[in-house]
């Protein structure tokens, strides 16, 4: 195999503001389904209370590191992880074997592409996240399923209907609840896989929105197949290219004068 | 100007060509649909007409007779009741299980492979060779004799391969992306299973679990294998009203018979009049195995309201 040539990260060190603390770093990661090797080597921090965007031509892999993050692969045969992604402040290495995806994907929420609310009411999607962590409580049930609503901005649309079947809702609703869903049990990192794809423009800006206050209290990564999206939303963007990290830096930097020709192809649209 | 007439005219002459073929196949496809429909209503027709004269309060009251007009089918449909609850307890538990355990939990080798292959092969292997089986293996094997159990247990037997399949379909039906958002939260296999997996894919389950107990119902070979028997004129105590523990359960050791025997056993008279009961239990028989279909799409119907993928 040819030796992947070393991202450039050194540039965002070389900036003259401070960097913000890391809340995850990959490291050598590398991932393989069954004889396909879909992720090559890749070294990158993901800094705390920040959002990190994942750009890339459909295929780059952007979706596969995502899903690494909690362990979604081990629910299917023939997947291998190699290297490790550290989470920080404890260093726990989240690809370890030793360690319970259970535990990663309790620390670390996903909100998938197309909304997947549970055939269950409002109120029991939002729940469930604390239902699995054995809450029985009705008060502090309500009280966590309203403040995740409210953080997801769902909370004055739906505060009258909680008992009713999650599909009432429209996507971009149910796409708000799904995001409810996974703040309800306060993660430390939030994934996103391409939130916005399934819905229309006005829905689109009012999750963008979410991001932008969400990350205040948490650390997003996020995979946009928009460009735009990865310039309006992250404070750092990585761009990958067949299962490579070719290029991760401050977003700015990468929207303006990226140092990666490839990069620059892709950003200014004459590949991809 | 002429050119594009002549041009819609050939594109007409086309379509009206290619939908001729719309129209044979339609027919054929009719003609086809009919065959079935009308060959059922022709029996169900001809049953109806010989056997509703049969039909009275009397008929599902009276025990067996020797005088046809006196004869009723009391033994055999509350024989064939208490068979298919036995037959319900213990296929659906199973099945249902089987279903869940290689669909969620399986890993996937050879070994599995080859338990699917073998579930699925299950349905299609004769009736009555479950029914030598159950005569060795509950009658003889474990002196269950010829009761209640045994058939119970051996239409059960018949049912499982279904019963397993209908569950696996049903949890397939599901979208990889429920499952994925409920181990995202960091929900167990287990309860991914009793939280979504076995509540949303419940309706397909009861559905199959009914269509087999309507196949169930009507089978006749192995439950004369294991020695149902044709003439009985008492019933098995009433379930649940024994001397408990073990008397709540006398019901179950008792010996029986059920409809599709006691239909046969009356269609092998020499006499008319025994014919025409046959006629009216085959109505009472159909007209329970449709009532069983009937609640089976009901209660899909009332299930997957408030599911949609």
């Amino acid at each position: 195999m040819v030796a992947t040539p070393a991202p450039e990260i050194a540039s965002v060190a070389a900036a003259a503001a401070p960097l913000p603390p890391k809340k995850s770093e990959s490291r050598g990661l590398g991932f393989h389904y069954s004889s396909f090797q879909a992720l090559k080597n890749i070294n990158m921090p993901i800094y705390e209370n920040k959002v990190t965007a994942l750009i890339g031509p459909s295929g780059c892999g952007k979706s596969t590191y995502l899903r690494c993050f909690n362990r979604m692969h081990d629910l299917y045969p023939g997947n291998r992880y190699e290297g490790n992604i550290m989470l920080y402040p404890d260093r726990t290495d989240i690809l370890n074997p030793d360690v319970d995806p259970i535990e990663v994907r309790m620390r670390i929420s996903m909100v998938f592409q197309k909304p997947n609310p549970f055939p269950k009411s409002i109120y029991e999607n939002v729940a469930y996240g604390l239902r699995v962590r054995g809450e029985r409580k009705r008060a502090l049930l309500d009280e966590k399923v309203e403040e995740a609503l409210r953080g997801a901005a769902l909370w004055e649309e739906v505060k009258n209907r909680l008992d009713e079947p999650a599909f009432n809702l429209s996507g971009g609703q149910q796409q708000r609840l799904c995001i409810a869903r996974a703040l309800a049990t306060d993660p430390e990192m939030l994934l996103f896989d391409e939130p916005t794809s399934a819905l229309d423009p006005i829905a689109t800006a009012s999750i963008e929105q979410l991001l932008t206050e969400l990350k205040e209290k948490v650390t997003i990564l996020i995979v946009t197949h928009n460009m735009q999206q990865a310039a309006r939303v992250s404070d750092y963007t990585a761009y990958m290219y067949l299962g490579e990290l070719i290029e991760f830096d401050a977003t700015d930097t990468i929207f303006i004068k990226p140092k990666n020709k490839q990069t620059e192809d892709y950003i200014t649209g004459r590949f991809g | 100007m002429a050119e594009a007439a002549a041009n819609i005219k050939k594109i007409r002459a086309l379509i009206a060509a290619h939908k001729r073929w719309d129209l044979l196949f339609s027919l054929l496809g009719m003609l086809a649909l009919m065959v079935g429909v009308l060959t059922f209503v022709a029996l169900f027709g001809q049953m109806a007409v010989e056997g509703a004269s049969r039909l009275s309060w009397d008929f599902f009251t009276n025990f067996p007779s020797r005088k046809p007009d006196q004869a009723g089918i009391l033994s055999a449909w509350v024989g064939s009741t208490l068979v298919m609850l036995v037959t319900a307890a213990t296929a659906v538990p199973l099945g249902v299980a089987a279903g869940i355990y290689l669909e969620e939990y399986a890993p996937r080798n050879w070994i599995t492979d080859l338990i699917e292959i073998n579930v699925t092969n299950l349905a299609g292997v004769p009736s009555i060779i479950y029914g030598l089986l159950a005569l060795g293996l509950f009658v003889y094997g474990f002196g269950l004799g010829q009761s209640i159990l045994t058939a119970g247990l051996t239409l059960g037997l018949l049912i499982l391969p279904v019963v397993i399949v209908a569950t696996r379909e049903a949890i397939r039906a599901i979208p990889a992306a429920i499952r994925e958002g409920a181990y995202a939260l960091g929900a167990t296999k287990w309860q991914t299973t009793a939280d979504h997996i076995l509540p949303y894919s419940l309706a397909g389950i009861l559905t199959g679990v009914i269509i087999g107990m309507a196949r169930a119902i009507g089978e006749t070979a192995p439950v004369i294998t294991i020695g149902a028997l044709t003439f009985i004129a008492f019933l098995p105590s009433v379930p649940l009203t024994g001397d408990p523990p073990a008397g709540l359960f006398d019901w179950v050791m008792s010996p029986f018979t059920v409809m599709p025997i006691q239909m046969f056993n009356w269609t092998s008279r020499p006499e008319a009049a025994f014919h025409q009961n046959a006629a009216a239990a085959g109505l009472v028989l159909v007209v329970m195995t449709l009532s069983m279909n009937a609640l089976a799409i009901y209660i899909r119907y009332r299930l997957r309201k408030n599911i949609k993928w």
